[in-house]
């Protein structure tokens, strides 16, 4: 089982935080990979908060065809971080050429578009260059959005940590998502590595989806652009949040009642019953099986933690003002915030959605059997 | 024997029927039992002679005759004696049928059938009066695709399996059109007509009309059902079968669990739509039959055997006279319009309430029949039955070598929807062969996996909650003379009276829930419990390549 921990804080801080967590619950993952995705961006990228940065990893001839390609669509190549290392790796992580988050400045053409197209172009030029580099495997994209990072490798994530340096303050981040990857049921790939990523939408999950083919045949049948390239069994679960905020035009309670509805019996107590029974009804194709624990960062960077229906996976919540954190493990939130009322932890049972709103004050509980927020 | 005795080219042998009757005239006490129980007059009551022969010892022998005291012989002499037993006529119309009603009778196990070994010659001679054989019962071929089908996404470790015991489990389905999630939300927001859908138990009883089926087996049926519903909260739905259903049963509140049928005979529908006033409870459905599996592309047929007084009633027609439907609704010019035009006129007449769907057989044009349908608003979804189903009367060749598999042509709808984007928004109901071995929840789990919403069965229920006799051995199968040894299929009261209806019940139940553990048991360890495994393929191997390829499921050795 993969392990998960993340960070939403008032202040800037080091990604390598999460990372220490992921270590102290290191028994539950094989160290198979380490993923991260970090918004709320400190340091040079706060200076192009609103400019879409790419994140990668390339091979030198990669790197040249991404260059051209980005600049016959017109973009224009700002500021660029790169993770070089000069050192060997760690054991089990291949030596790659670069790491890459590199800020574009758009066409000038884009400028009148309007936020939806805009943001519908960006996926789609992230999706090209992921297309360009299948063949050769010397392009791999993460993430093409403004005030997001994406780093992804496969190995131990407190050796890869260390070697690719990502406690320069460059990388430091108000919200972190991070993932100790455990592999087990697919191939080992950068794109199978959590967290995932569409449009400011991003989730990690422990567990396994098993209801993942048909479910990835709804997504992938939808028309939507993004929804496909499955490596992973969670990467629906992302999908799916974003096909409910964008999509449906949801908000983040109703996600609950879309991956796991409530009973029939619950449901005809519900005050919402109508609503909720026309949706469970119509998002069906959408209801997740596996033991799935989610956490996920939206893009107004509200932070959330919801459980199947099963609840088999573990999860908890805590922190205090200012700084909390969602972990598979109560040892990891102990290692990132001991300094927290630990009464106040909170573990999500199947009803739930822990959620820390932007302003990073309280956790807030939302369970499925109180009336939703007016949705629009 | 005289050489030139009446051997006609018809006159078989016992040698060359299916079936042949063991007799043992040393435990037989002659009762007489086993005739009077015989649906076909296969064996009736015989007068045998033997002749003995007796041969005094040599030396004995002398050749004064008249004065010898009496009890010694001195010449050959032969003695006539007379013993009655059971004879097994040849006669192909009254060819046994392998039912073992006679066996079931018998107080001694005096008597049974059992199967011959070589070709049957009667198959040769089955068109007497130029008339093709016509039987019940399903194809006679044992082998079924579903059965080699292996459920191997086991989860065990990275995935906790989940206890089929204990855990709860939520496995229904949806019978209606299910709009897309955007258009659902925005039509209940601005109030508009939502279609309805149905959330039902995944295993429907399919079609067996009333009619086609004995009062008793109909009522058992229906008795069952309700207990399911009504006590065990299982949400199990019967289809009528064309030819009508009860007033009574019209009138009451058991008619929502009740899928009316329309086929293209309309038989019984008048009954039905005089009825509508009066209906407390709207249908659970209505499906409109083009086809089933037993006789693609052909009508119903119910012939005169079983035409009573009552039947003809319900159906509106005279009795004592055979009711083929035709092959397609004849108020109709082309398929389109007629699928089109009927579903829009059933819904009309609910008022919109009711989920109304075609049922088609599997061929090669169930694709473009799904594909009209998606575009039709009204439609609620598709059965298909495979080749293996049927239960009514078909004629042998039909049953034996028309049709199409279901496991490839359902996968093929499902696909197709799945390129469509709308899977699920259209169900499929899968019929036809299921569980025809007797692994009912492994083939509709397999069905369910390949892209099925739901999944109906005929002769399972028959031959679990009645005790039907038929096989794929082309044991019994005379549904369609109305002679059903067990009052199945019969609408002679002195067959039917037979079947308690309340021992069918029984079993109903008993087939429903036992069916259900054994779902559980196949989704648990998959690791699915809260939603029906739609369409979940990844689960599915076999080891047959060219199936594999065929299904677009694993490829195990
Ligand atoms: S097996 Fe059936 S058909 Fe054959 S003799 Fe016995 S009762 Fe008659
Ligand atoms: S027992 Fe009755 S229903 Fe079954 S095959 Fe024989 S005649 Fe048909």
């Amino acid at each position: 089982m993969c392990r998960l921990f993340s960070l939403t804080s008032s202040v800037p801080i080091s990604p390598m935080r999460a990372i220490e967590a992921l270590d102290v619950m290191k028994e539950g993952h094989d160290g198979s990979g380490i993923g991260l995705f970090l918004t709320d961006l400190a340091g040079p990228f706060q200076d192009c908060k609103h400019l879409p940065i790419l994140s990668g990893i390339f091979t030198h001839a990669g790197l040249r065809r991404m260059e051209e390609f980005m600049s016959s669509q017109g973009f224009t190549p700002k500021f660029r971080l790169t993770l070089e290392a000069e050192e060997t790796p760690p054991p089990g992580t291949p030596k790659r050429d670069v790491y890459l988050s590199q800020v574009f400045e758009p066409p000038s053409a884009w400028a009148d578009l309007a936020p939806a197209v805009r943001e519908q172009e960006l996926t789609k030029t992230r999706l090209a260059l992921r297309h360009m580099g299948q063949a050769e495997e010397d392009i791999v994209v993460f993430s093409f959005w403004p005030d997001v990072l994406m780093i992804k490798e496969v190995g131990d994530p407190m050796e890869i940590g260390d070697y690719l340096g990502l406690d320069r303050e460059e990388v430091y981040a108000g919200r972190i998502l991070a993932q100790g990857r455990q592999n087990t049921n697919y191939g080992i790939n950068l794109y199978a590595c959590h967290p995932f990523f569409i449009q400011g939408v991003s989730t990690m999950t422990n567990g396994e989806n098993t209801a993942f083919v048909p479910i990835k045949e709804y997504l992938g049948s939808q028309g939507v652009p993004g929804y496909e390239g499955y490596q992973s069994d969670s990467e629906v679960f992302t999908h799916i949040l974003h096909f409910t905020l964008k999509g449906l035009g949801l908000s983040l309670e109703a996600y609950k009642h879309v991956i796991t509805p409530l009973q029939d019996d619950d449901l005809e107590s519900h005050p919402d019953r109508d609503f909720l029974h026309t949706m469970k009804q119509a998002c069906r194709r959408l209801i997740i099986d596996g033991p799935n624990c989610v956490i996920g960062c939206l893009p107004d960077k509200t932070m959330f933690m919801v459980q199947d229906r099963k609840k088999l996976r573990p999860g908890i919540v805590g922190g205090r003002p200012g700084l909390f954190a969602f972990s598979s493990e109560a040892c990891g939130l102990d290692a990132a915030i001991p300094d927290r009322d630990k009464s106040k932890d909170f573990q999500p049972m199947h009803l739930d959605t822990a959620i820390v709103s932007p302003d990073c004050q309280e956790v807030r509980i939302c369970r499925q059997t109180q009336p939703l927020p007016r949705q629009h | 024997m005289p050489a030139n005795t009446a051997v006609t080219p018809s006159t078989l042998s016992q040698r060359d029927l299916p079936w042949q009757i063991d007799w043992d005239i040393q435990t037989c006490t002659l009762c007489g039992r086993c005739t009077a129980v015989c649906p076909v007059n296969a064996i009736e009551f015989g007068t045998f002679r033997k002749r003995t022969i007796f041969t005094p010892p040599l030396g004995l022998l002398d050749k004064r005759t008249s004065d010898k005291p009496s009890g010694q012989q001195d010449r050959p002499s032969s003695t006539s004696s007379i013993y009655y037993g059971i004879r097994q006529r040849t006669d192909p119309a009254y060819a046994c049928i392998g039912c073992a009603m006679c066996n079931m009778v018998c107080p001694n196990n005096a008597i049974k059938p059992h199967k011959s070994e070589s070709t049957d010659l009667l198959r040769f001679h089955r068109d007497r009066g130029g008339q093709p054989r016509t039987r019940g019962g399903r194809r006679n071929a044992g082998d079924s695709v579903l059965d080699q089908i292996k459920f191997m996404r086991i989860s065990m470790l990275t995935d906790p399996a989940l206890d089929a015991g204990r855990h709860e489990f939520e496995l229904r389905t949806l019978i209606g059109r299910i709009l897309p999630p955007a258009e659902a939300l925005k039509t209940q927001r601005e109030n508009g007509w939502m279609p309805p859908v149905r959330e039902i138990y995944p295993l429907m009883i399919g079609s067996m009309s009333f009619g086609a089926l004995s009062p008793n087996m109909w009522e058992g049926l229906q008795m069952g059902v309700a207990y399911l519903n009504e006590e065990l909260g299982m949400p199990v739905r019967m289809c009528t079968g064309e030819g009508g259903c009860p007033p009574r049963l019209l009138r009451s509140r058991f008619l929502k669990y009740v899928i009316l049928q329309i086929a293209s005979g309309y038989f019984g529908w008048d009954e039905i739509v005089h009825a509508i006033p009066h209906m407390k409870e709207d249908p659970c459905a209505v499906e409109i039959k083009y086809g089933q599996g037993a006789k693609p592309g052909d009508g119903g047929l119910l012939q005169w055997h079983k035409v009573n007084q009552l039947i003809a009633a319900i159906r509106g027609v005279p009795p004592g006279v055979s009711l083929p439907s035709p092959p397609t609704h004849q108020t109709k010019y082309s398929i389109e319009e007629a699928v089109a035009k009927m579903i829009q006129s059933m819904s009309m007449a609910w008022g919109f309430r009711v989920p109304v769907y075609p049922k088609i057989s599997a061929s090669s044009t169930s694709l473009a029949v799904l594909n009209n349908l998606t575009r039709n608003p009204y439609a609620a979804g598709l059965a298909i039955d495979g080749e293996d189903g049927g239960t009514g009367a078909a004629y042998n060749v039909s049953m034996n070598h028309m049709g199409h598999p279901i496991a490839s042509n359902l996968r093929d709808c499902y696909l197709n929807l799945v390129k469509l984007g709308k899977q699920n928004e259209l169900p499929i109901i899968a019929g036809g062969g299921t569980g025809k071995n007797g692994n009912l929840a492994a083939n509709a789990a397999a069905l369910i996996m390949l892209g099925a919403s739901a999944v109906q069965i005929g002769k399972y229920i028959m031959q679990a909650a009645a005790g039907c006799l038929g096989s794929e051995g082309d044991r019994c199968n005379i549904c369609n003379i109305g002679r059903c040894p067990k009052g199945i299929t019969s609408q002679d009261p002195r067959l039917y009276r037979r079947l308690d209806p309340e021992q069918v019940a029984e079993r109903v139940v008993d087939v429903y829930v036992g069916f259900d553990t054994e779902l559980k048991k196949i989704v648990a360890p998959l690791g699915r419990s809260t939603s029906l495994p739609i369409g979940m393929s990844d689960a599915l191997g076999i080891a047959d390549r060219a199936a594999a390829e065929r299904l677009q499921i694993k490829y195990v050795v």
